[in-house]
């Protein structure tokens, strides 16, 4: 059954590469490149262009969020406090009268950074672990292992919790709770990757060839790992964004005034009858956001992963 | 089989040892003097000593972390510095609410996912797989506490169809037997309690068991549409097998077995969830239980409830990986 599969998923892209090999007949021949491959493929992937397309625009949002408005996001106008949207506040104002789709675009800024540094420091550390782990293997391997079980051992946003309350709540503590929970996740993907990796004959032969490990690590290993980390970076970016929003509502991550939705979410629940936009509109951001990653992740590991086409 | 489980259960020793060093740490890694922490800027010299030899902590580290696993061994939990109750005897009913409102949420994401992933895989690229599968994607990345939040407003403040909080009317409570308030209600042979009780459950069992039941049914979607490749189920469509028969009796068998990891999976990531949908909706659950005792400081009840929680993970991840081998025992370790 595996190997009939095999033969189907490879059928596209033999088709693919002798095409292109047809139509450049005169000029040179291009070689087959995997990864213009899997662009091509993303771009025809509706769900994965909508899903960029929600992440550029937060990204704009953010960038050009003091432009957007006439209004800083912790501007106190008791005068104005809890009005409802209207042309000159297009998303109302909060109990505090400040405007919300200022707070919306700063918040912004604060959840995808909050992603990006999460992501970047889970990404550094458990490729890093998960390389060691699987490269070298024997105590090693059985130290590091055990280490990402008892991590994985707690259901994630409780040891974020765990995190918190030791190290105390604040904004920082918040992204470095969420990148240790996400560490073993990289490191175990990464691991199992090197693992079936190092038995390739390719890596025997640069063996053979005197290649000395660093070398072979980072020369044949890590490019081969990087599709699946990518990949998972992506997912793992609209999951950190969800858990820091998590630890902001709970009041464990960012703390008010400072515009992170989730915290904006906690501080508008008391007005949840009397104004319901305060709530709405930081909730469909979180919602988008991770939604726009989502599609992005799984449009690249159809992309990426020959296994999963179809 | 056996060999397996040994070594399974052998495995779960460190994870065990490690998850005990964790929550030992919690008190220790606090920046400062943990009793000043607990008691706050105020606390005078005396209160802080007393506090001190009360909770052991002027012993050597590897002396106090002994000693915790000691207690923990004879199941002595500790002692809560809010309620001034023992932890092991007070967790009870947090517990059962927990595990009562996962029941729920778990019955509603099975239902309803397995189903909705079923019809999406028979009717692949139909309205109904397109929506549902869309429905799916916007279910994974919905923030649990603004849906929880969404309900309350809709469904409870606006339309007044189920209760906003809590687990049953808290001006007419009920004797508590099992802690399991249905069961309880059953018990007591009251039937209008029993609805009650229902009620309550509905919101925060959705709220929670939105996420589950979107990633199970993209999972039984995809398994489906595997498994309807296969020669066997060729076979048993040329045998004349009507269409339902062919789906709910032949291919679901083999497509449930990856839905099933999820679930158990998911029941194991729920526990931890619930730690906000329980917060919103005043649910006196394990969760609300430990987030309660962050705001109060009130470490050892923090210790535990975390060390419960994870406990009981581990010990569902346990069961997932020994179930698999007795469903599919094509499955080789």
């Amino acid at each position: 059954m595996n190997v009939e599969k095999k033969e189907k998923t490879s059928d596209p892209l033999e088709e693919n590469s002798s095409q292109s090999r047809y139509m450049n007949d005169d000029e040179d021949v291009k070689p087959f490149s995997p990864w213009k491959d899997a662009f091509k493929q993303l771009r025809r992937n509706r769900f994965a262009v909508a899903g960029f397309i929600i992440i550029v625009f937060f990204i704009l949002l953010g960038i050009f969020a003091p432009l957007l408005t006439p209004y800083p996001y912790d501007n106190v106008n008791l005068a104005d406090r809890l009005v409802a949207p209207s042309s000159e506040y297009w998303l109302g104002t909060d109990d505090a009268g400040r405007d919300i789709l200022t707070r919306i675009a700063y918040g912004a800024r604060i959840s995808l950074m909050v992603g990006f540094f999460a992501v970047t420091g889970a990404l550094v550390f458990g490729t890093l672990l998960g390389v060691i782990a699987g490269y070298y293997g024997r105590w090693i391997d059985m130290l590091i292992s055990r280490i990402f079980d008892i991590l994985l051992a707690f259901p994630s946003i409780l040891l974020a919790i765990a995190i918190v309350a030791i190290i105390g709540p604040s904004l920082e503590n918040a992204l470095i709770a969420i990148a240790i929970i996400n560490i073993p996740i990289f490191g175990r993907l990464v691991r199992s990757r090197v693992i079936s990796l190092r038995e390739e004959e390719y890596i025997m032969a640069a063996r053979a060839q005197g290649m000395k490990n660093g070398r072979i690590l980072i020369h044949h290993i890590l490019p081969n790992s990087v599709a699946p980390i990518i990949v998972q970076s992506t997912l793992s970016f609209g999951t950190a964004i969800l858990e820091a929003a998590a630890l902001g509502f709970l009041g464990l991550g960012a703390e008010p005034p400072d515009p992170e939705w989730g915290a904006m979410l906690a501080e508008a629940r008391g007005f949840i009858q009397l104004a319901p936009w305060t709530l709405i509109a930081p909730g469909v951001s979180i919602m988008l956001v991770v939604l726009g990653f989502n599609l992005i992740g799984d449009g690249l590991r159809d992309a990426l992963d020959p296994k999963m086409k179809n | 089989m056996f060999a397996y489980t040994m070594r399974r259960l052998l495995m779960l020793i460190p994870v065990l040892i490690g998850m005990t060093l964790i929550t030992f740490s919690i008190v220790h890694l606090i920046p400062g003097n943990p009793a000043q922490v607990i008691l706050g800027e105020t606390a005078t010299a005396e209160a802080m000593q007393n506090l001190e030899e009360s909770m052991g902590l002027n012993e050597p580290y590897a002396v106090q972390y002994f000693i915790y696993v000691q207690d923990l061994l004879q199941g002595d939990l500790g002692t809560s510095l809010r309620s001034k109750a023992e932890i092991a005897k007070e967790i009870w009913p947090y517990i059962a609410a927990t595990f009562e409102l996962t029941f729920f949420a778990m019955l509603f994401a099975i239902f309803i996912g397995v189903n909705a992933g079923i019809i999406s895989a028979w009717k692949q690229n139909s309205w109904f797989d397109f929506l549902a599968m869309l429905f799916a994607l916007i279910g994974v990345s919905m923030p649990v506490f603004w849906l929880a939040l969404m309900e309350q407003w809709i469904f409870a403040q606006e339309l007044s169809w189920f209760p906003a909080t809590g687990r049953q009317d808290n001006r007419d409570p009920m004797e508590p037997i099992t802690y399991f308030f249905v069961i309880d209600s059953i018990l007591h042979m009251d039937f209008t309690r029993v609805i009650t009780t229902l009620k309550h459950l509905v919101l925060p069992s959705i709220a929670l068991g939105t996420i589950p039941m979107a990633i199970i049914a993209r999972m039984t979607r995809s398994s489906m549409l595997e498994v309807m490749k296969s020669d066997y189920i060729r076979t048993v469509k040329a045998k004349g097998s009507g269409q339902f028969l062919v789906i709910y009796k032949h291919a679901l068998k083999n497509a449930f077995i990856p839905v099933l990891t999820v679930i158990g999976l998911q029941t194991g990531v729920l526990l931890g969830g619930a730690i906000l949908t329980e917060t919103i909706f005043s649910w006196p659950g394990i969760g609300s239980y430990v987030y309660q005792a962050i705001n109060y400081r009130d470490y050892p009840v923090i210790q535990s409830g975390i060390l419960v929680v994870a406990f009981i993970f581990v010990i569902i991840n346990l069961v997932v990986d020994l179930m698999y081998k007795f469903i599919d025992p094509r499955i080789s370790y």
